[in-house]
């Protein structure tokens, strides 16, 4: 079974200001692009779960023109709390690279 | 004809751009020297306490690069968010370097200060009569919460940092402002269209991210009456129309809408054209004016004081019940604490982070399927004040280091980091402002003042 990991050029995560964080997703072509858009990736549900947050905060967006994919939502934990685990959000995109993508 | 050319060196002052950057962004005719002096990525620290992020020599290396070419060439220079965070004592920071070089390059320049810290009674009374609204996620803001903050800064677009030009400063050094207000003061102080002009300066506030090789200096973006053009400075480097139009993804929630305080810049129908091997030029993007101007507010609340201790387990026998181990410490400082401390829970946090097993991504962690070979232990201990926090990392010490598990070893001993084993880490704070405040013109909350440096 292909995973976003296997099929994506660059997964990213960064803060989107103090309250958002945003992970993009790169595809290196056409293809791989209509595949990972079917994917869990783009279902707000799925990334609600892996990342404790409100689905309907989810958003997603599909930059065809780009092959790309981002999806953002709200910090779970307030930036610099008690409870922070990475300030910069830089490693959080990694559970994704597990999402299985049909063929 | 009406063009304008801003040369954006580095996406923050302080990270350092080849000293060829400056020259050759003037021999291809820069009008204006942009650079942006911090962002609230390394969290609500900067802002809490208004101390800077960044290494002082860096940002004076930085400056010294920048002022005595701009001088010479005539152009002004706009730094904005002094500090790291544009607290009022971020922009003297960097007033204070200014001042240094201008005495060793012998420079006689006119300095504009914008300050952009909100005193908290005054937002108060603003709240009262309805002009502070919430951005998503946040909720209706309440008093209380202004009162908790150390330090609140209004973001300020571009029409303080156009006064200041426009009253002829060389030299702005603005507070807390919106990356792209800074690059984006020129082109629109000519009149020229404001899409093209918030687009270009969203791809340009991170100088050469948007670019083939982005740690190799920074772009130049040329601004005309239909769009822009934006190179990279290096002449090794490339903007491609998949890099430039890939970097509005950088850093924003949605890629195609941005709020800034006049109103809204709308990408989603930009289009990207290689005018060659390595500049590209954009047309088609829009700004809806907003009938309300806003301005943002950011606030840093203290959350605490911390002391943490770091250690680190390698024997495999305790790594195999690595989270019975950290749940037997945890409970039994639960328990005990509130016998000899007489803290409620409520009054302290105690956690043990996890390097090597889960540690960056907590819950959210997909791999717990192999015991690590060796993990990172930090301690946290989190209290009102920073004497508890450190009496509770002192009373968490024998357990961290002695710890047994049923039936193993009786006293083992983990690997601590340094004697003493506890590090204070002063103050937390919390960004705790997501709101924005109405206004009626977007520079009445910011302060200016003129002055000049040199002979």
């Amino acid at each position: 079974m292909t995973t976003l990991g296997d099929l994506a050029s660059v997964v990213r995560s960064k803060n989107a200001g103090p309250f958002w964080i945003t992970i993009d997703v790169f595809l290196p072509d056409r293809a791989s692009y209509d595949r990972a858009i079917r994917a869990a990736i783009t279902d707000p549900g799925t990334l609600a779960r892996m990342y404790a947050v409100d689905p309907e905060q989810v958003k997603v967006f599909r930059l065809p023109d780009l092959l790309a994919v981002k999806v953002s939502f709200p910090r779970p934990n307030a930036q610099g709390s008690r409870a922070e685990r990475d300030m910069h959000a830089g490693q959080q995109y990694v559970p994704l690279l597990d999402l299985e993508i049909p063929e | 004809m009406n063009e304008i050319r801003v040369l954006v060196p580095v996406g923050m002052i302080g990270g350092g751009f080849p000293e060829a950057t400056i020259d050759r962004g003037i021999e291809l005719g820069a009008d204006i020297i942009a650079v942006d002096g911090g962002s609230t990525d390394s969290g609500p620290h900067s802002l809490g306490t208004a101390t800077p992020k960044t290494a002082r020599a860096a940002v004076a290396r930085d400056l010294r690069m920048i002022l005595p070419a701009a001088h010479g060439a005539g152009i002004p220079v706009v730094i904005g968010t002094c500090g790291t965070s544009g607290t009022d004592a971020g922009v003297d920071w960097m007033y204070d370097i200014a001042k240094e070089i201008a005495a060793e390059h012998d420079l006689h320049l006119k300095v504009a200060r914008i300050y952009s810290e909100q005193d908290a009674s005054q937002l108060e009374t603003f709240l009262d009569a309805g002009r502070i609204r919430p951005l998503a996620p946040a909720g209706p803001l309440d008093a209380a919460t202004l009162r908790r903050c150390s330090h609140i800064v209004g973001l300020m677009g571009h029409e303080p940092l156009a006064a200041a030009l426009d009253a002829g400063a060389d030299v702005v050094l603005a507070g807390r402002a919106t990356d792209t207000a800074l690059t984006a003061v020129m082109p629109l102080m000519r009149g020229l269209p404001a899409g093209p002009v918030w687009h270009a300066s969203k791809i340009a506030e991170c100088g050469g991210l948007c670019t083939t090789k982005p740690v190799s200096g920074g772009v130049l973006v040329t601004f005309d009456k239909d769009g822009f053009v934006i190179e990279p400075l290096d002449p090794t480097a490339a903007c491609t129309p998949t890099s430039v139009a890939a970097h509005m993804m950088y850093e924003n929630a949605d890629p195609f809408r941005m709020r800034e305080p006049a109103g809204t810049l709308d990408a989603s129908r930009a289009n990207y054209t290689a005018l060659d091997d390595r500049r590209v030029r954009v047309e088609g993007s829009r700004f809806e004016r907003a009938e309300q101007p806003t301005i943002k507010l950011e606030g840093a609340a203290r959350a605490g004081y911390q002391t943490i201790l770091i250690s680190g387990i390698r024997a495999p026998n305790v790594l195999a019940r690595l989270d019975e181990w950290c749940d037997r410490v945890i409970d039994y400082l639960h328990i005990n604490i509130d016998k000899t401390f007489g803290l409620a829970r409520d009054d302290y946090d105690v956690q043990i982070r996890r390097y090597g097993h889960d540690a960056i991504l907590g819950a959210a962690e997909p791999d717990r399927a192999s015991p690590p070979r060796e993990v990172g232990i930090v301690f946290i201990a989190t209290a009102a004040d920073q004497e508890t926090a450190t009496q509770l990392a002192k009373f968490a010490n024998p357990l961290l280091l002695h710890a047994p598990l049923a039936g193993q070893e009786a006293l083992p001993s983990f690997a601590f980091l340094g004697s003493p084993a506890e590090t204070e880490r002063g103050p937390i704070h919390e960004f705790v402002l997501q709101h924005a405040v109405d206004v009626q013109t977007s520079d009445e909350l910011f302060r200016t003042v003129h002055s000049e440096l040199g002979s």
